[in-house]
Parts: C-alpha cells; structure tokens; sequence
C-alpha cells in the first residue's frame, strides 16, 4: 500500500502516490469487500431462520419437539465431512498463493468432492425422517433451514467448480487471485454456518430447548 | 351517546382515565415543541433574502454553534426522561388485569363479529351472546380474549385501550365503568373486507339492572304461540340454524352469533344496522349487499316467509 | 506483453486531449446497446430517480382514489375488495417502489460525484439493481393489474395473509416480489457499503465526507442485515400459503406472531433508512443556503449512526397491543422515546446553520428548511405513540396515519423535491423555474398540512385505520372531508413540480458548473457531466473542496484543477478506508448485458415460482447461471487473471 506523498504547492493539497498497485493483489481488492457484504447478509438470513426456530420452540406447547433426542448417525459424519471440505478449500487456495497448481486443483477438487458428499448424505437424512415439511412447524423450520443451507452448498459447489476450471486454466497467480480467495471466503461462511444450524437442531434438544 | 363515540380524550372508567394525565401531558409536550421550533425556524427563515445568484452573498464560517445543541439537547433530555418514568408507572397501573374481577368473559373475534361467553364458577351461569356486552357498574371486568380466525383488536376506547386477539394465545385485558352508559367499541387491526363494519357496543348497567340482564339472558327463547310463530321457528331452526343457534330449539350451530336474545340488542350485524324490524328483514334477505363479502348470504325468502320468521324473531327479547 | 502491475499515476492538470481521450475511455455506445448494457452510475441514477417518480404518481393516484371514497360517510365508489387493494397497493407503491428507490437513485447519481470517484465501486452490481427493482415493480403492479394486489395492508399480517383467508394470488405476487426487491436492495446496499470506505478522493478523511453519504451509509448497513428478515418472512409466508407448512398456521403449532416479528425486525430499520440518507440531503444543501458550514457536523454524523443502531432496538414498538409481557414491552418503549434524542440532535443543528448563517430564499431552501418543522410534527406524534399505555389509544387510528405522512412526506419527500430543485442543474445543464418553484413549493406545503394536520384530531377521535367507509355520527365527517380536499391540493402541488421538472428540461435557463456557490466536489464538474466525472482525481484537503481559503480556516487548499489523471484505461483510485490515502488503481468494468441476463434470468425464476411451474423456474436458473458467468469470467483487463508464468 502506497503511502501517500502531501506535497505543498504553494497552499495547495496534492496527492502524489508512488508505485500504487495497479488491479486488485492477493485478498487486497474490491471484490473481496463485495463478497464480505454478501456473507454479512447471509449471516443475517440465517439468524433469522434460526431466530424463528428458538421463538416458535420458546412459545410452543409441549411436544413440539417432534425428535426429542435426534440422532447423530448422519448428521455428525456429516458435519465432519463438510469441514474437511473446507480444510481443502484452505488447502487448494494455499496452493494458488504457492504457485504449486497441482496442490491447488487437489484441493478445490476434493472440497468439491466432499461438498457433493455433503449433499447426498442430507438428502438420505431427509428420507430418513419420520416426518414431512407439512406435518408441524417444528418440521417446516428443520427443512426449510437445511434447505436454505443445502441451497448455499450448491451455490457454493458452484462457485468451486468454477475455481476449479479456472485453476485449471491457469488463470491465477499468487498476485492475480482474488477471485479464488472471495469463493472461498464463501465456502468457509456455508460451512461455517453449518455448526450453528447442526447444534441448533441436533444440540439444543439434549440441553432440553423446546421439549 | 357521546358526539364522538370512539373518542378517548374523555373516559367512563379508572382503565382509560388512568392514562389520561399521561395522554394529555405528552399531547401538550408535542404542541409546545412545534410551536417553539415553528417560532424558531420563522424567525430564522424571514431573515432570509432573495437574491439574483447566491454566489453575491459570501460565504462565512461563523460560529460553531455547539451551544445550540448542547443548550437543545439539555431541554430536550427532560421531557423524554419525565416520560419514560411516568411511562413505566401508568403501565405498571394500567396494564392489570384486576386480582379479583368481578365479572369474566371470553371474547373471540371472528370475521366480522364479536363472540362473548360469560363465564361463571357455576356452569348453570354460563351463557353466550355476540356484540354487545353488558357489565355491571364499578365492577372491573376481566376478559379474555382468543382468536377465531384472523387478528383483530378489542377496543372500548372509552373503557380502555387495544388489546389484540390472536389465534394461538389467549390475550387478557380489563376495563371498569364508572357511571351507567353505553360505550361504543371497534375493531381495532386490519382484519378483511368488513373490518369496517366490526363495531360492538358496551353496555354498563345499574347492577340490579344488570342482574336483570342476564337473568334473562339465560333463559331459553320462549315457545312460539301463534301459527306464524311457529311457522317462523321451523324456518329459523332449518335455514338460521345451520350457522347460527337459538338455545331451546333445533338450532344449535356455534359459527354465527348467538340469536336467543336477538331483540334485546340496540343494533345487529356487529353495529353497522339499529336492531328495527325493517332493518332485520333487510339483513336477512341481503346481508351481502349491506356488508359485502361477510359470511352471511343473502336468504331470498319469499314475502309470506319474511313475515313469519320478523314473527318469530320477535319473541326473542 | 504482461501490463505493469505498478504506476506512478501521471500527474497532471486539464486538457483538450485528455478529456477526448477520457471520453472515448468511459462513454457509453449511445442507442438501444449502450442502453440496456450502461454501467455509468449517472445514467442508471436517472433511471432510478424517474422510476421512482413514476410510481410516487401512481401511489398517489390510489391515495386520492381513497380519500374521494373517504370524502364523506358511507361513500361507496369503490367495494370493500377494491379500497383494500388500493390502500395496500399505495402503501407498498410509497414505502418500497418509491422511497428507498428515489434515495438510491439520488445516491447513485452523487456518490461518486462527492466522492472525487469516476464511478461507483461496482458498476455492473449498479445496473442489476436497477433492473432487479424495475422487475420486482413491474411484477407487483402485473398482478394489482390483474386484480390481484396486494390486499393486507403493506404490513401484511398473518393469519389473514395465509391461504384459508385469502386464496386468490394476491398475496403470492407480493410475496414473491418482496423478495425480488429484496435482492435489488441488498446489492444496491453492498455497492454503497464498499463505495464508502474504498473509493474516495486522496485526502477526504471519514471527517471530511459530505455529510450524506453518512446517511445513505448508514442505511445501506442497516439494510445489508435487516432485509434478510422480511424476505424470510416473505418466503416463509408463500410456503405456508402454497406448500402446507405451518410456520404463522397455530394449528400446526405455528406462531403468528413470528410474522410480526420478522417484519419489524426489518420494517422499523427500514423506515430510518427511507428517512436518513434525506436528511443527509438537507444537512447537505442546508448549508450551501445559508452561507456556511453545518453546525456540528460530527455530532450529525454521529446522530445519524446512533439513530440507525437504536432503530434495530425499537420494532416491539409496532406490537405494544399483541399481548406481549410488561417487561419487554416497557423495554421497547423505553428505547423508542430515546430514540427521539439523536433525531432532536439533527434538528436543533439545522436550526442553528440557518440562524447563525444568512439565509438565501430559493425554492430548493424553502423546501429543505420547511421539512423541519414537519420532521418535528411527525417527531412528536411519534413520540407520543412510544408510550405504551398512550400508545393502546392511539395505534390503529388515523392519529398514525398523520404520523407516518409526516415523517415520510416530511423528512422524506419534502427533502427529495428540494434536492431536485438544488441538483436538477447539475443533473442536465439547467435550471428549474424559480417563480414556478415558488407556487409548487406552497401548494405542497399547504396542501400537505391542511390534509395531515386535523388527522391528527381525527385518531384522537377514534377513527380506525383501513376502513374502506365510516357511519355518520361518529364526529369524523368534516375532519375527512378537509382531509380529502388537502389532498387533492397536495396533488397538485406534486403535478406542478412534475410540470417543472419536464418544462425546464427543454426550456429552463442555462446552469453554469457551481449556480449555487456550493462547496462540494459534484459542482466542479460541468453541468451535466462527463461520463468519466472528474478529468483529474482531486486532492481534498477539507470538509467544503470548493469554500477553502474563504472560510478563514488554517489548512491546505484542496486541488480540484490538477490531479492524477489516470487515463491508461477505464481507471479510478482505491483509497484506504479511515484516511483516504490512495493505495490502488482501480480498473473499472466495460459496459455488459450480464446484468440484465442475471436480471432476466431472475425474474423469470419468480414468474416460475408464481406459477409454480419448473418449466418456467429451470429456464430461468438457466439464464442467471449463464449472466453470473458473463459477468465473473475473470478477465484480463480487470486484473484478475494472469497467467502465472510469463
């Protein structure tokens, strides 16, 4: 970051910058202010969501909780799979920021890989319940906010596809990459909003939210 | 009655009159505070000159007026703290409901009519009308209140402020009145077509007149005696009774107000009509036309029928 | 050949050639190519501003329809269907098609312009807004066209917005496009957020940005988190009326309630955010009227963040007669009342610029110094419904009605129409008609408080919200009736301004560069300006660019004749967030039809999902997946590619 050099021209205020990085380099660019805006907002959807959750089960009656002690057979595997997919995603960006292209494809692939993992394995936990977007609130909120989430990973594998094809094209570079680091800020943000949702709907039950 | 019936800057009871100092205090607040920024900005403004281009009168840093605010700020602190505090202890007084009431209903709102059920210890004291409520005087009232269908609001603005009813929740409010009187009510939250014709009508009575009251509200409707009488009750039970009921006939349906005591209410139709004959035929034959869309439909009785059920209907006081 | 990855700008002063070659750099194909695909926030300002416009018409259309069927009791023009339709529709038109969108526009036309930026942060974002909220207003008006509008007020509650009591599709279009909006909203807020603190001019500190873009900052921050709450609300709403869930049904242990909540979660920030970035106009042009600098500048700045936050702190306020338990109520209310300090702040710091300044009467003045006072009537109204037991009278009767028509006529149109008069000659090279300006300025003004102030009584009297007609007897007939006159005389007040706007742009009086001797940046462009803005970067040195070494201050001069010139390309400067200091060249994005794509693509998704046909929803993902590739592809212009060897 160029400092900028005052210089008094009589009375007058100029600015005279050196050397100022022409185009956005590594994370330092526009784009990923932009995407930080985005996430904000989707931060914010999935408070919401999670808002309703806790004001219906605070003001239901009793039995709301159609799974009074949920079962972690899919959904802890689960939630581990989708970190690890994030640790690739750190991983594949590492390796764009080391110049070392065949790290860096690895990694958006196996984040890709394991997202779409992800995926299947929530669809066979929605056929594994008892109970349909229709039957209560209590299960409209869960599929509907495992919706909204599955939407987000699906976004996001999108976003990594993309990464990947590009990575694989060679576009990137330790300075050119910022592209990279925005998508995969996201990818972080879906997973990471992940845990709030999994110890919401998996967690609060055994602390005896909602019974 | 009042020349503005739903006007709440005069009340008939401690719930409203309550808040009424506060009402008033923060009322003349607003209105000094207007006057003196009116004042203020006038004077400034008139000071003002109109000029070819702006550019001829110079610009000035002037002072920093600092003084303005901190002096602004300093006044303006004091009414909003006096009523925060007051705030808090007319709510504390008002929001109630009374320890010992004399006197529960349960009100539901139903689109577009008020359903009351006065409740009593002794199931034999349990009775039910719609629209207008009578209350003994100088005796506090709890009522609760529960959601039918959609929300609407129960408002007495001469007894007391809105309370919502809302399907899901029961909603408790109270009210009192001092002095006999008949205090309009309405509708309070947006709740369809007709929200406008969902007035309702408190009625405070003497208690020995109120005792009067519901003893004869609990009666049954009496027998028909004559023959359009008769002919009038079987009508009722077979066309009226499929919504609403009439206690001591074959009508017995609960999703229309109660009709048992029809005639001893001043209006129908949740307030919109006075309770005259002509009116009550009117209503009956087209209901849609005088409150469209509302879940009466029109009967097109024939003019020999009209004559037995006014007949009938008649007997029930 | 590899572009260099550093410069040193070339600094330089004005010339023939290098504003030649800017053009040729920024302008816009002129035609239907350049139309659909501009990304020059000047352009898509306008086109913001005019549909706003537009659509303040038409919302004011419905209201005159209303109060003729209000004129007198027991009117009957229109059915229970129709009126329900009307004042719904009309305060939808007003709240979310015109307000935010006329503060949009007039930001985007200006940012930059204050800024001493060539364009806003992200131009393409800015064009898809614009179309985004073009689509989501022609969607809801398709369906008021259809006899489908909206029928449950702006507000919308639940139970009587679900399916079993409304079934037609009226509350499916508005759903539907309340979500659209929403996401016009939420990129419009992004592109302001990043706006701020990344491109400004050298030397324009946080001290030293022109006091609006504090206000519409402080809105898009606020919108950016809150209207994910209503379009959830939006959502949740549509799958309970067409997908069986029970999120609002209580019999299916829904709640109601959790409506209300999501959408004053949203609604109360949002109407500080129709509120906030028109002060900042007024505290903007106050000054300029008055011949010197605006009294407390920070503690205005600060009034307007601490009001945005307290605002997230109110929304209960909405809901004092639901039921809701003594100590949250008394909590809200608390807040609510406090609330009116930042706001008195404001205030008290206009009246002072204009009594220790020397006020100069233009039309533009009348209308920002008159909004004071209509600030401070509908501040108070508002004060008094923040008491709760106060508060169980007054909610639900016209006494709101005047309220909400004095805060948003008041501190929101009044400061649009008097920006309009001060920024119509920058915006097209003219001046609006001063001795027109003058009979606008009263018929609104009288014509406005002869219909808003006996509301006032007309609530204390009872007189309910949303009543399509009222019995005589009840005390409310001639208040309605001046009402409706007032109104008609509002009306007309509007028309003439409307009548200026269009007679002064073919006829109106040349406007130089600075008509006004204003202090701000914009006024050192031409009038209208260049596509590129500013020839060279300015150098800001000062809260008043234009008034330094005329207010007898100690510091440098800002420089506004020389600059960078940054002319290689489409080029602006990034700055440093606090201090402003210039750390990037920004390469700026050519003109694209992947914003209309992903808004195309969008909107046919919606239309899909109203038909609730995924022959229509698939083409529609379709068409978005393939505009966000045209727009993401990384490009090598923009730098955000390059090959990594070589």
């Amino acid at each position: 970051m160029a400092e900028a050099a005052w210089v008094r021209e009589g009375e007058v205020a100029l600015a005279q910058p050196e050397k100022l990085p022409v185009g956005p380099v590594g994370r330092h660019g526009l784009g990923f202010w932009g995407v930080a805006t985005l996430i904000a907002s989707e931060a914010a959807l999935f408070s919401y969501l999670l808002f309703s959750y806790y004001y219906t089960g605070a003001t239901a009656p009793q039995g709301w909780l159609l799974e009074p002690y949920p079962t972690f057979k899919l959904a802890l595997p689960n939630t581990v799979i989708l970190l690890c997919s994030s640790a690739a995603a750190w991983f594949g960006e590492r390796g764009v920021l080391e110049q070392r292209r065949g790290r860096a494809l690895i990694g958006f692939a196996a984040a890709l890989v394991l997202g779409i993992v992800f995926v299947v394995i929530q669809f066979f936990e929605w056929r594994a319940k008892s109970y349909q977007i229709g039957t209560s609130s209590y299960s409209s909120l869960y599929f509907v906010t495992t919706g909204f989430h599955i939407a987000h990973v699906i976004c996001g594998l999108g976003v990594l596809a993309a990464i990947l094809l590009w990575t694989a094209l060679d576009y990137f570079s330790p300075r050119r990459r910022l592209t990279v680091s925005a998508g995969v800020l996201y990818w972080h943000f879906v997973d990471g909003i992940w845990v709030f949702i999994f110890t919401t709907y998996y967690i609060t039950p055994y602390l005896g939210f909602g019974k | 009655m009042s020349a503005v019936p739903l006007g709440y800057l005069d009340a008939a009871g401690p719930r409203a009159h309550s808040i009424l100092p506060l009402t008033w205090f923060t009322l003349i607040v607003s209105i000094l505070v207007c006057i003196v920024v009116g004042v203020i900005l006038w004077i400034a403004v008139r000071r003002g000159t109109r000029v070819a281009s702006v550019a001829t009168v110079p610009v000035n840093r002037g002072s920093s007026g600092t003084h303005w605010l901190s002096v602004g700020l300093s006044i303006t602190a004091v009414p909003l703290v006096v009523t925060i505090v007051w705030t808090m202890v007319a709510l504390a007084a008002t929001s109630g409901p009374p320890a010992r009431p004399g006197l529960t209903l349960d009100v539901t709102g139903h689109q577009w009519w008020w359903e009351v059920r006065y409740d009593s210890n002794q199931p034999s004291e349990v009775f039910e009308t719609a629209n207008e409520i009578h209350i003994p005087v100088g005796v506090p009232v709890l009522v609760r209140l529960h959601g039918g269908d959609v929300i609407h609001s129960f408002w007495v603005p001469k007894l007391s402020g809105k309370t919502d009813t809302i399907p899901g929740q029961t909603n408790f409010s109270w009210m009192q009145a001092r002095a006999p009187g008949r205090y309009w009510g309405q509708c309070a939250e947006y709740c369809g077509a007709q929200h406008a014709h969902m007035a309702l009508e408190v009625v405070a009575d003497a208690p020995a007149d109120f005792d009067r009251w519901k003893a004869r509200q609990l009666q049954p409707a009496p027998e028909p005696t004559s023959a359009s009488e008769k002919r009038g009750q079987g009508l009722v039970e077979y066309r009226c009774g499929l919504c609403h009921e009439v206690r001591g006939t074959r009508a017995g349906a609960v999703s229309a107000p109660d009709l048992t005591h029809l005639m001893s209410r001043r209006t129908i139709a949740a307030g919109t009509l006075p309770n005259t004959p002509g009116t009550v035929l009117a209503w009956i034959q087209g209901a849609q036309q005088i409150k469209p869309r509302c879940l009466m439909p029109d009967q097109a009785l024939s003019a020999p029928q009209l004559a037995d059920v006014s007949a009938y209907l008649e007997t029930l006081k | 050949m590899r572009a260099p990855d550093y410069r040193s700008p070339t600094i330089g002063i004005d010339s023939v050639e290098l504003e030649a070659r800017l053009l040729d750099l920024w302008e816009t194909e002129p035609g239907l190519k350049g139309f659909f695909s501009t990304v020059d926030h000047k352009k898509i300002g306008i086109r913001y501003i005019v549909t706003a416009f537009i659509f303040l018409a038409l919302g004011g259309i419905e209201a005159l329809l209303m109060r003729l069927q209000l004129a007198g009791p027991n009117l009957s023009y229109f059915t229970p269907e129709q009126y329900d339709e009307l004042f719904s529709t009309h305060g939808m038109t007003m709240i979310f098609l015109y307000a935010m969108p006329i503060l949009s526009g007039f930001s985007n036309y200006f940012w930059p312009l204050l800024l001493g930026s060539r364009d806003m942060a992200f131009p393409r974002l800015n064009a898809f807004s614009y179309w985004v909220y073009l689509a989501s207003g022609l969607f809801m008006y398709a369906g008021f066209l259809m006899g489908n509008g909206p029928n449950d007020g702006w507000f919308n509650y639940v139970p009587y917005a679900s399916r079993d009591y409304n079934p037609g599709l009226n509350e499916d279009f508005y759903s539907l496009g309340m979500i659209l909006l929403g996401i016009s909203t939420t990129a419009g807020a992004a592109n302001f957020i990043v706006t701020a603190f990344r491109t400004r001019a050298p030397g324009m500190s946080i001290n030293r940005l022109p006091i609006m873009i504090w206000g519409t900052l402080t809105a898009s921050s606020a919108n950016l988190l809150v209207v994910p709450a209503v379009s959830l609300a939006f959502f949740l709403l549509w799958l309970d009326r067409q997908f069986g869930t029970h999120f609002f049904d209580p019999a299916g242990n829904g709640q109601p309630l959790l409506w209300q909540h999501l959408f004053w979660i949203f609604g109360h920030p949002w109407v500080y955010a129709i509120v906030l970035p028109a002060m900042g106009m007024v505290s903007h042009g106050l000054p300029v009227f008055c011949r010197r600098p605006l009294v407390g500048y920070s503690m205005v700045a600060l009034a307007t963040v601490a009001t945005m936050i307290l605002g997230f702190g109110v929304w209960v306020h909405h809901m004092f007669a639901t039921g809701l338990p003594g100590l949250g109520l008394s909590f809200f209310s608390a807040a609510s009342i406090a609330i009116v300090f930042p706001s008195a702040l404001t205030i008290f710091a206009w009246l002072a610029t204009i009594w220790l300044g020397r006020p100069v009467i233009t039309t533009a003045f009348l209308f920002f110094s008159s909004m004071i006072l209509l600030f401070v009537i509908g501040g108070v109204s508002g004060y008094m419904t923040a008491s709760v037991p106060v508060d169980w009278q007054l909610t639900d009767t016209y006494f709101v009605v005047a309220h909400l028509h004095y805060v948003l006529i008041g501190i929101n149109l009044f400061p649009v129409v008097g920006a309009t008069y001060f920024w119509f000659p920058k915006m097209t090279g003219r001046m609006l008609d001063e001795k027109l300006g003058v009979w606008n300025f009263w018929t609104m003004f009288i014509g406005f408080n002869l219909a808003f102030l006996p509301m006032h009584l007309t609530g204390l009297w009872g007189m309910p919200r949303r009543v399509y007609t009222y019995s005589d007897g009840m005390g409310w007939d001639t208040l309605n009736l001046i009402t409706s006159i007032g109104s008609l005389i509002l009306a007309i007040g509007v028309l003439l301004f409307f009548i200026n706007l269009l007679k002064s742009l073919k006829s109106g009086t040349p406007a130089s560069e600075n008509p006004w001797d204003a202090p701000t940046l914009e006024w050192a462009v031409p009038s209208p300006p260049p596509p590129y803005n500013f020839a060279v970067i300015p150098t800001v040195a000062s809260r008043y660019p234009l008034w330094d070494g005329r207010l007898a201050d100690e510091h440098l001069v800002s420089a506004t004749d020389r600059g960078m010139l940054l002319a290689e390309g489409k080029e602006t400067v990034g700055t440093s967030a606090l201090d402003a200091h210039p750390d990037m060249i920004l390469e700026m994005p050519e003109d694209s039809f992947a914003p209309l794509w992903l808004s195309i693509g969008l909107t046919v998704v919606f239309v899909g999902m109203l038909c609730k046909m995924w022959l229509i929803i698939g083409p529609g993902v379709a068409i978005c997946v393939f505009g966000l590739l045209l727009w993401l592809w990384p490009r090598r212009e923009l730098r955000e590619r390059e090959a990594s060897h070589g």
